[in-house]
């Protein structure tokens, strides 16, 4: 990450100068600044909530049974995983499945807290946080509702079209992902 | 679609007041800990939504895009939906915004405004969910996601492409 953000700020000054936008670039600094404010804001309320309706399911043991369900799924993914991290990876891909976003990013970042625990080489991530973090990036959604509403309001008349093909390349770009994942945990 | 949020909060609510749980108060603690959850959160947030609006408005994507169009070209995607690709790893609510521009500029029902739809649905933003989810953790590196996660997106681009031929769409 050090060398990414790094390099995505030099890389933006350095081009800025040769395209002679950098009022533009640094204009960009401070909205961006200012953007991150609003987006943190826009994510309180939902966070907050999403983590109290969570703690009512974690509490009284509904989220138990439910990991329980698909435990055969996320032993195989998650080998050797705490059953506490195994309920908030189970809540998190269920919320990313329904489209229900804001869900699902705190119950990631708690399973991602769990899943850290249990890493026994802290500095570098687990084969299992690269996981939950790949599952997470490819975000398989059964209904994207954002797409179709800003489909519908551009005026298509064949809004749902592209859901089956959104389906497959989901499919295949999380099998990739997690094909990486479990390759390159195993020849490291 | 629109009864699965309700149906949801329905369950979680009703099944444990019916086993006589205390669901308010439960409710109040898992809040608290989502405050501590955006404190960490921020930090990360900053950074990259930062960077990623630097990194448009300085210019630095359309150098890219004239550096991989010729590859690009080849694969089948259209030169109008390459910035998306670009954008969709580093901003959300950049990408969506490209996306309806492509969608108002060459039609929704477009070749490019399909492509363009598929590739937005089928991804998240990449390098965001990076930055947050390690945001928690102790890990100093995390080099070895990074590869992982950019091989998806790129298999999810390639895929987008062969989807909508082999589906005839």
């Amino acid at each position: 990450m050090n060398y990414i953000w790094g390099a995505m700020m030099l890389i933006s000054i350095i081009s800025s100068i040769i395209t002679g936008r950098v009022d533009e670039t640094v204009n960009a600094v401070f909205e961006g600044a200012h953007s991150s404010v609003d987006t943190l804001i826009s994510l309180a309320g939902a966070m907050c909530f999403w983590t109290g309706i969570m703690k009512i399911a974690e509490r009284s043991g509904i989220s138990y049974i439910f990991s329980r369900l698909i435990s055969p799924i996320t032993r195989y993914l998650f080998p050797g995983s705490s059953s506490e991290a195994r309920r908030y990876i189970t809540m998190n891909m269920t919320a990313n499945l329904l489209g229900m976003g804001n869900a699902a990013t705190p119950m990631g970042m708690l399973a991602a807290e769990a899943l850290d625990k249990e890493n026994k080489k802290p500095d570098i991530p687990s084969a299992n946080l690269s996981m939950l973090v790949v599952i997470n990036t490819t975000a398989f959604q059964l209904i994207p509702t954002t797409i179709i509403a800003l489909r519908a309001s551009a005026g298509s008349v064949d809004v749902v079209s592209v859901i089956v093909p959104i389906w497959l390349t989901s499919l295949f770009s999380l099998a990739a992902g997690i094909a990486a994942v479990k390759i390159m945990n195993r020849s490291l | 679609m629109k009864y699965i949020t309700p149906g949801i909060l329905f369950i979680i609510i009703g099944l444990p007041m019916l086993w006589k749980k205390p669901v308010y108060s439960d409710f109040i603690a898992g809040a608290k800990e989502g405050i501590f959850l955006l404190k960490d959160i921020f930090p990360p947030l900053a950074a990259i939504i930062t960077a990623s609006a630097m990194l448009r408005s300085s210019g630095a994507l359309d150098i890219a895009l004239g550096v991989i169009s010729p590859i690009t070209d080849k694969i089948g995607i259209p030169g109008e939906v390459m910035p998306l690709v670009l954008i969709r790893p580093l901003s959300g609510s950049g990408a969506l915004g490209v996306l309806s521009d492509i969608l108002k500029s060459s039609g929704a029902d477009s070749y490019a405004g399909r492509l363009a739809s598929v590739i937005c649905g089928s991804t998240e933003t990449t390098f965001y969910c990076l930055a947050i989810y390690f945001a928690k953790t102790r890990v100093k590196n995390i080099r070895r996601a990074i590869p992982c996660a950019v091989i998806a997106d790129i298999v999810c681009v390639i895929t987008a492409v062969f989807a909508l031929r082999v589906l005839g769409i």
